[in-house]
């Protein structure tokens, strides 16, 4: 995969002078120590991790881990001390000050917690706003405002002034704004965080709606895990500086790797979070007729086999008795028709909405066809996976 | 028995006197080249303001204080006027207004850049916030003598020492509104790829300005009370009668010149109080401030600049 943004060892000591703290942390020493021994404080120690082009990639830590230093970093509002930022292969550090000017403008967009709209201009002209500074003539820049004001659907409150919206409307201007300038990445600083649950909910909803078309690379800072896992393609985790896990969603509710993450993994929703796919029990044709096929348990191990049509349509189940009578030579008996099909990408929540009384479930792919099957008990401990392990443990 | 007069060694009085002989004797043409502007200004201002019929000048202020202020304001103002008048000391207060008016002028071109360089570097206010505070703590008629020394005496060199005794507010207040725009407004214009130039007149001049109309009151405010006291060094205007009444144990007249310059700075206060409360959703944009000035509006106080207003002043 080809990454958009890639950060390689990054450090960010606030101290005008900070070899000594740099030299510190490189032989391994933490913030704290910098900060007893120098009185520097450590934004971040050590930082690597690549962006892929259009990721909803998101950085998650508490206040002080210094999950915004590093957003700061990547359009340099705040000044890294050590490191690499590589956009497109071009180091954002080693930027002169009108080249970086023109990052700005062009390529890096950002969304901020409270808003920062401008209280004494119209919603259109806030949206207008990184055009003007680009220099874009006032007809053209109007023109593309309406088109994002649109996009995000305000165009009738374009003549409104900032104070007269709703906190959510006001954010929604604020993410328009870093449409506006079309930049590829979008940098959004705990964007939803001054938002009540409700709104919160919606303006998620309506960036994953607004991300499958627009296709940005977008880096989102939060201190929730919950928003963590519903936006992002991957996470990344910080504490003290440093990242200390980075992976999808689901493979870091699987596999915590530490403590300290594995307590934000505590309280999440795995029904939510697994789909049947990822819990399935995959099949294997053990029998074969003209025009049905039967799936099973590749071990043949006794478990409940499907009967599929010649299209790999499920028709329903067998029991284990049964495939034994069939595979001595007996013909194939009827299926049973009480089985429930859900496709792989069901969520474990809705699944379990769907659960007959002891029928199996089958599991499909997008095309119908059978390709596992989920037993109830594994579902059950993969949603409880938490009080399980993580009970005991943390 | 040591006295404390027995230290009385030190010439300082006397070095003083030499450096400051030295300097006006010297450096003349360029006390010569600062007063100049400001006599052409001045006397213009005070022509054009005595040549303004009296109904026509109650009728201005009239409208002046309704557009910018209320009816109430603009009521109290006319009659205030026409009160000067009937006390006599209508010329007086005229050359009081024009020294004031003229001061204002003297004092944005100056004050304000000087305030949006302090904003912008850490250096410049960490040189310029002790000459404030020494402009400051300074009591008024201290100025008047170097500027005896240095300018002479007369209406004139009084304007110098009202201008430079009512700078310090608008440098302040400059400097405070440019710093107070919120942090992650100034942030985003960055972050958008502001430079310098336009982070000043897109983002915080235009946010500033409420606040520095805050600080153009306080200077009208104080060019009030200097053109009083500027009456010790020869200016004419209201402070002179109030002055003259003293000298000739003439508690009439002394009151006389008192009530007027109070009803003066009275009506100055209000309107430009009004003036750095914008209307609720009104944009305080650079030029429509500038209209404003110009062209005036009316309409209620906000209250949330109200209070911004009143948090700024507490917080000087």
């Amino acid at each position: 995969m080809t990454a958009c943004l890639n950060i390689e060892h990054l450090y960010k000591v606030f101290a005008d002078r900070p070899d000594q703290a740099l030299a510190m942390l490189r032989a391994g020493k933490s913030k704290s120590e910098v900060l007893e021994k120098l009185g520097q404080v450590v934004g971040l120690d050590d930082v690597s991790l690549s962006v892929p082009c259009g990721a909803m990639y998101m950085i998650m830590g508490l206040s002080g881990s210094g999950k915004s230093t590093l957003a700061r970093c990547i359009n340099r509002l705040n000044e890294p001390s050590a490191g690499r930022i590589l956009l497109d292969g071009e180091d954002i550090c080693a930027l002169d000050e009108s080249h970086l000017r023109d990052v700005r403008r062009k390529r890096i967009s950002m969304v901020f917690q409270h808003f920062a709209l401008l209280p004494n201009r119209r919603v259109i002209e806030n949206v207008e706003f990184g055009l003007k500074l680009r220099g874009v003539d006032a007809k053209q820049r109007r023109r593309r405002a309406e088109e994002v004001l649109h996009v995000v659907g305000l165009e009738r409150w374009a003549l409104h002034m900032p104070h007269e919206l709703s906190g959510g409307m006001r954010q929604r201007v604020g993410l328009a704004r870093a449409l506006a300038t079309d930049a590829d990445v979008l940098i959004m600083d705990e964007a939803f965080s001054a938002l009540d649950p409700l709104i919160r909910t919606e303006m998620q909803d309506e960036l994953l709606r607004l991300q499958r078309t627009l296709n940005k690379t977008i880096l989102f800072i939060t201190h929730d895990f919950q928003e963590a896992l519903k936006l992002g393609t991957r996470i990344a985790i910080m504490s003290e500086g440093r990242l200390v896990r980075e992976g999808t969603p689901q493979s870091i509710v699987l596999e915590p790797g530490s403590d300290y993450v594995a307590a934000f993994t505590r309280e999440v929703d795995r029904a939510r979070l697994f789909d049947a796919g990822s819990v399935m029990t995959s099949l294997v044709e053990i029998l074969r007729s003209p025009n049905r096929i039967v799936m099973g348990d590749p071990s043949g191990a006794p478990g409940v086999a499907f009967v599929l049509d010649a299209d790999a349509q499920v028709l329903g189940t067998l029991s284990a008795e049964q495939i034994e009578v069939t595979r001595g030579g007996g013909a194939l008996p009827q299926p049973e028709a009480g089985f429930t099909c859900v496709r792989a990408d069901t969520r474990l929540v809705e699944v379990a909405g769907r659960c007959r009384a002891d029928g199996p479930i089958g599991v499909v792919d997008n095309a119908g066809r059978l390709i596992g099957r989920l037993e109830v008990g594994q579902m059950l401990a993969r949603i409880g996976a938490s009080s399980a392990t993580g009970g005991r443990h943390v | 028995m040591f006295k404390a007069d027995d230290l009385a060694v030190l010439p300082i009085a006397q070095w003083i006197q030499l450096g400051v002989q030295w300097v006006a004797l010297h450096l003349r043409p360029i006390f010569l080249v600062i007063k100049w502007p400001i006599e052409r200004l001045l006397e213009f201002n005070n022509s054009m303001l005595h040549a303004l019929p009296f109904p026509v000048m109650v009728l201005l202020m009239f409208l002046i204080a309704w557009r910018f202020a209320s009816l109430g304001i603009a009521v109290f103002s006319a009659t205030g006027l026409v009160a000067i008048a009937a006390m006599g000391v209508w010329s007086d207060a005229i050359t009081t207004l024009s020294l004031i008016a003229t001061a204002i002028v003297f004092c944005a071109v100056i004050g304000i850049p000087i305030g949006i360089f302090c904003a912008r570097s850490e250096r410049v206010w960490r040189i310029v916030r002790p000459i404030l505070d020494i402009m400051q703590t300074t009591p008024t008629f201290v100025y008047l003598v170097p500027v005896v020394m240095l300018f002479g005496v007369g209406t004139v060199p009084g304007e110098v020492a009202v201008v430079i005794t009512a700078m310090p507010p608008l440098i302040r207040f400059t400097h405070l509104g440019i710093r107070m725009v919120e942090h992650e407004i100034v942030e985003a214009g960055l972050a958008f790829g502001a430079n310098r130039r336009q982070l000043l007149w897109e983002v915080q001049l235009p946010l500033a300005i409420p606040t520095i109309l805050g600080g153009l009151n306080q200077t009208v405010l104080t060019a009030m009370v200097m053109s009083v006291v500027v009456a010790m060094i020869g200016a004419e205007g209201l402070g002179l009668v109030v002055l003259q009444g003293l000298g000739r144990l003439d508690v009439g007249q002394a009151a006389v010149g008192g009530i007027a310059i109070v009803l003066l700075a009275m009506m100055l206060d209000r309107i430009t109080q009004k003036l750095a409360q914008p209307r609720p959703g009104a944009r305080a944009t650079l030029v429509s401030t500038l209209v404003r000035l110009f062209v005036g509006s009316r309409g209620v106080p906000d209250p949330v600049t109200s209070e911004r207003q009143h948090d700024v002043k507490e917080a000087l």
